[in-house]
């Protein structure tokens, strides 16, 4: 946690914070070079790959047919997974998922599902007995910092670009017909993640500052400009004019990502 | 969808138990309720019934795990199976680990864990029965507990949410409207320091209405940080009296 590289940098990246300067020459609220390639593994119904500066995360949607919720008998099922793969960093380690990842997957999973960017009735197929699960797995190739802003992009990407198989219902069998119809999507959910660091907020934090900052907020913002959600993380505080800060700016950088991006 | 669309604010104002929007549900706070235990506390917030326990400053193990500059503190949010109207299974689901995760993180800025260094302080939670807002009461009461095990703290957390719900701001949200509402919020605060120590929002909020989330919130969490300083109070003037 204090290796004496890590205060030294830790002192480095706050002098500069404080003068308004990153250490990559970012200005505070500027995000890294953002790279989105969509329909990259031919085998998922939709995919997307994403590089934020050097982070890199692909997401890959299969669709299944599967049973409904039983407290939501209409609608198809999201399901989002996150993997932490050991190639992509140091520190991460193969074996059962960690809070970490699955604290990303629910951060994305929320953005999404509370944002109601899936039409999920369109995904039934009988009421209670049949409709479709779309799963959204996202994989971390390269951590560079700001993980939940790549997988974010790159789960709404992958979705973009999903397409449904065509298909026939009878006598309570799915059968696939040719052809494909897009995922209905009505929402771009776009997470804008925020890094406090000596008290001071910075958009888009890459690995060198998430080492030193205290603490981390990410809002989700939808398309009308409304929040969807949120979450804090790190052992450290915000104060509430941090926040409603935070908000204010989030709202901002995400109608930026949306129009860049044509999303 | 054939969902009934149900009244969650009727044409007085109330809510579904009677609350008014920016109302408490009755709140119970007891401290060192466990024998083995360092520290304990209980909460009753609504139907929310819960449990915290601390154990520690202690032997970590494995030790590998053990920081030479300061203390681990380790958190379990976990819901007994009878806890919820369908029983949960006990092994941990997802969103009790992600729980667990933001708890530890909304305790962690109260406490100084360079006083502890290669030691570990365990908290532990169980919900022994859920109404909405169970991270939020299991923040208040393991707060007290760590308190109540004498670790020192910069100040208590305390926790409650905000959301809305019928196109309202309301304060303190119960199961029904967590579920059915349209957003909810919840704040952990240390008071004193006006620190947000833990912040979450799922649903749909404008600027304009998650600032008055936020706001309303707080004003919530200063209600039950009252509270739970008099709870801490009490378990230390009645055993006065015993001596007596």
């Amino acid at each position: 946690m204090s290796s004496i590289v890590v205060r030294v940098k830790q002192k480095q990246i706050a002098r500069l914070i404080a003068k308004g300067k990153r250490l990559d020459g970012r200005g505070l609220t500027d995000y890294r070079e953002i790279n989105v390639e969509q329909g990259v593994v031919e085998r998922a119904e939709g995919s997307a790959r994403v590089l934020l500066g050097k982070t890199e995360v692909m997401a890959g949607v299969k669709i299944e047919v599967g049973q409904p919720f039983s407290d939501t008998p209409n609608e198809g099922v999201l399901t989002v997974n996150a993997e932490l793969v050991p190639l992509a960093s140091p520190t991460f380690e193969p074996g059962p998922p960690d809070e970490n990842s699955i604290e990303l997957a629910r951060v994305v999973d929320r953005g999404i599902r509370e944002s109601k960017a899936i039409d999920l009735e369109k995904l039934c197929i009988e009421p209670g007995k049949k409709v479709f699960v779309v799963f959204v797995d996202v994989y971390v190739l390269n951590h560079d910092g700001n993980l939940i802003d790549a997988s974010a992009m790159a789960a709404l990407g992958a979705l973009l670009n999903t397409k449904v198989f065509n298909y026939e219902y009878k006598d309570g069998e799915v059968k696939i017909k040719p052809g494909f119809t897009p995922l209905p999507l009505r929402k771009h959910p776009i997470a804008v993640t925020f890094a406090k660091i000596n008290d001071t907020l910075v958009v888009d934090p890459w690995l060198e500052e998430e080492r030193v900052m205290d603490a981390r907020i990410t809002l989700t913002i939808d398309d009308d400009g409304d929040i969807c959600a949120i979450q804090k993380g790190g052992s450290g505080y915000f104060s509430q004019k941090q926040v409603l800060e935070a908000a204010k700016i989030a709202k901002e950088k995400a109608e930026e990502i949306r129009k860049k991006l044509k999303w | 969808m054939s969902q009934k669309v149900e009244k969650l604010i009727d044409k007085k104002g109330l809510r579904l138990d009677g609350r008014k929007p920016d109302e408490l549900r009755p709140i119970k706070i007891e401290v060192g309720v466990l024998a083995n235990a360092d520290g304990s506390a209980y909460i009753q917030q609504g139907k929310n019934k819960i449990l915290a326990a601390v154990y520690g400053p202690r032997e970590l193990h494995p030790k590998h795990l053990a920081l030479p500059d300061r203390t681990v503190l380790r958190c379990r949010y976990h819901m007994a199976p009878f806890s919820v109207q369908e029983r949960k299974s006990p092994a941990p689901s997802r969103r009790e680990i992600e729980l667990s995760k933001v708890i530890r993180e909304a305790l962690e800025p109260s406490l100084f864990l360079e006083y502890y260094p290669r030691t570990a302080i365990d908290v532990f939670i169980e919900v022994l029965q859920a109404d909405g807002g169970t991270r939020c009461a299991s923040i208040t009461a393991a707060s007290l507990a760590l308190a109540d095990a004498g670790i020192p703290m910069r100040d208590l957390v305390v926790a409650c949410a905000a959301g809305k719900v019928d196109h309202t701001i309301v304060l303190d949200l119960m199961d029904a409207e967590d579920k059915k509402g349209n957003a909810d919020v919840p704040v952990a605060l240390m008071p004193n320091l006006n620190a947000i120590t833990l912040l979450q929002m799922d649903g749909n909020l404008s600027l304009e209405e998650f600032e008055k989330a936020v706001n309303l919130a707080i004003e919530g969490c200063k209600k039950i940080y009252a509270m739970q300083k008099e709870a801490l109070r009490a378990k230390y003037v009645s055993i006065k009296e015993v001596e007596e």
